[in-house]
């Protein structure tokens, strides 16, 4: 409770050992209600925690007697299973690495998402609908958590049910058992179509990838700020470039999605150190 | 009758020297029983009638502190037939299905329960989120349930290799070969070799105490899920737990 006391009505007196009511600015919880508003918390609200725990706990058993925690043949350094499927919590980072290369889906990007949830509450500053369900009042910050976790839990649907041997895409209706031809994919890093497209050298192809790639995050940076100047205002210059990298990282990570199961584009940036 | 035996219980000695108030029938008792009590007094004594509805926060946090518990227990209890070394973990886990009693239960229970803590954990950030209770002046106890949620990750992936089973030792094999493509610190990362890091001295050889998930890396795993990660966890939920008495409830608390 931020409320501020604008005034006592009562001055303390050190004789006393009570002090009386304090006037609150705005609404604050008390406000115009009686003291008996509140129940004591014994036994209400540790009745409910009671209910709750053995609700959990009656859910856990009956879970357990149709499926089994499994356990699988003796670990074999030699045999390796094939799909070999992380933890269902780890299946969306797993499925990632088809699209980036490990070092950035399996390290620099789950870094990126720890961090970038961490600092969500100082890039957010919209001071409205704390303490209740509200779409309306918050549209962006929703839609951001809710993108984030949309692909979170899309590629780990993806790893679970159509991925397949060696990795590949397999629809519930093909045959399992069967290896795909891994020749009918073929992935092309962007700058050898420019190459191919345009008859340049493949140094002016992989230039027009990094411009590429540049460009989409300072576009994606600049346009806002001028497009929606109030936000740009309210955010301040480094919350919002700071803001700016991620969403525009998250974004990326769809986009490349995208770009890689529709046109099999293995990179965009391409450098003699990394490659995204 | 039972009244009797009530008052007798209530009032002897040993009783009032355990909890220092009487049975909480009577409102300065129910106060008593809240706040002199290091399990409870982690509520509030009293909380406002709106508090008890469920619809704000659906008891996440609560079922997600709750599976932890179980887990605690249920992995205390495992523990006590796990031997942490490769020719015998597998076996351990072997007996535990067929040969002791209520081996199955228990292993049974800490794995759902795990998922399930994953899961809630998940779901109670989402109701946070949803109702802006991360806003000023709660930030850092986001932070801090961020850090709870990747422990509980961690916690999770740990423990997938302790039945050493081909399941366990490919999902680490996997997770702790990404860890060689670490930017600047992996054998395989940009700029790893460049900075003479190799297989025997990078992150991933850190990780595992070897180049290949073994006896070494087993024990490693071992202690850090049983011991590491749970201390970790306790002790960045006791600091979730004191910064919601101290910053205020976001809802109709």
């Amino acid at each position: 409770m931020d409320e501020k006391v604008t005034r006592e009505i009562f001055p303390r007196d050190s004789r006393k050992s009570y002090g009386l009511v304090e006037l609150m600015k705005k609404t604050a919880p008390i406000v115009k209600k009686e003291p008996e508003d509140t129940v004591y918390v014994w036994p209400n609200l540790l009745m409910i925690e009671i209910i709750c725990a053995i609700l959990v706990t009656v859910g856990l058993m009956v879970l357990i007697q149709f499926e089994h925690a499994p356990l699988r043949s003796l670990a074999d350094p030699s045999t390796t299973p094939n799909p070999m499927r992380a933890p269902w919590y780890f299946l969306g980072l797993q499925e990632l690495l088809v699209y980036f290369d490990p070092w950035y889906a399996g390290v620099v990007l789950p870094g990126m998402i720890i961090v970038g949830l961490m600092l969500f509450p100082y890039l957010d500053v919209n001071p409205k609908g704390v303490g209740y369900y509200t779409y309306s009042e918050r549209k962006f910050a929703v839609f951001n958590y809710s993108f984030g976790f949309a692909i979170w839990w899309i590629t780990i649907i993806i790893g679970t049910y159509l991925r397949g041997l060696d990795w590949q895409w397999y629809w519930p209706w093909s045959n399992h058992l069967e290896h795909m031809n891994p020749a009918l994919v073929t992935l092309i890093p962007l700058h050898l179509i420019f190459v191919n497209w345009f008859h340049v050298s493949e140094g002016v192809g992989k230039l027009f990838g990094d411009i590429i790639f540049v460009g989409y995050f300072a576009l994606g940076t600049i346009i806002p700020m001028i497009v929606w100047k109030p936000m740009y205002k309210a955010m301040g210059l480094w919350r919002y470039l700071t803001f700016s990298f991620f969403f525009l990282s998250m974004m990326g990570v769809a986009l490349k999605i995208v770009l890689r199961l529709l046109f099999n584009i293995k990179y965009v940036l391409v450098t003699p150190w990394i490659n995204i | 009758m039972l009244q009797k035996i009530k008052n007798e219980i209530v009032e002897s000695q040993i009783f009032k020297s355990v909890f220092r108030h009487g049975y909480p029938d009577n409102d300065l008792d129910r106060a008593y029983a809240i706040f002199s009590s290091v399990f409870l007094h982690i509520h509030p004594v009293k909380v406002r009638r709106s508090a008890l509805r469920m619809r704000y926060t659906f008891c996440l946090g609560g079922i997600t502190l709750f599976l932890f518990i179980i887990l605690a227990v249920t992995g205390i209890w495992l523990m006590f037939y796990y031997t942490p070394y490769t020719g015998l973990a597998y076996r351990n886990i072997k007996d535990l299905q067929f040969v002791i009693f209520g081996g199955n239960l228990m292993r049974d229970l800490h794995r759902f329960a795990a998922h399930g803590m994953v899961l809630f954990v998940w779901l109670h950030m989402t109701r946070v989120f949803l109702t802006g209770a991360y806003k000023a002046p709660r930030e850092f106890n986001w932070i801090v349930g961020v850090v709870l949620l990747v422990n509980t990750l961690v916690l999770s992936w740990t423990g997938y290799l302790l039945p050493w089973d081909q399941l366990a030792y490919w999902a680490v094999t996997v997770g702790a070969k990404m860890a060689s493509y670490t930017p600047l610190i992996g054998q395989n990362g940009p700029w790893g070799p460049q900075l003479g890091f190799l297989p025997t001295n990078d992150i991933m050889f850190m990780l595992l105490g070897g180049t290949v998930v073994g006896q070494n890396a087993l024990i490693r795993f071992y202690v850090l899920h049983c011991v590491v990660l749970p201390l970790v966890v306790t002790v960045f939920l006791a600091v979730h737990f004191w910064r919601i008495r101290k910053d205020g409830f976001s809802g109709p608390l």
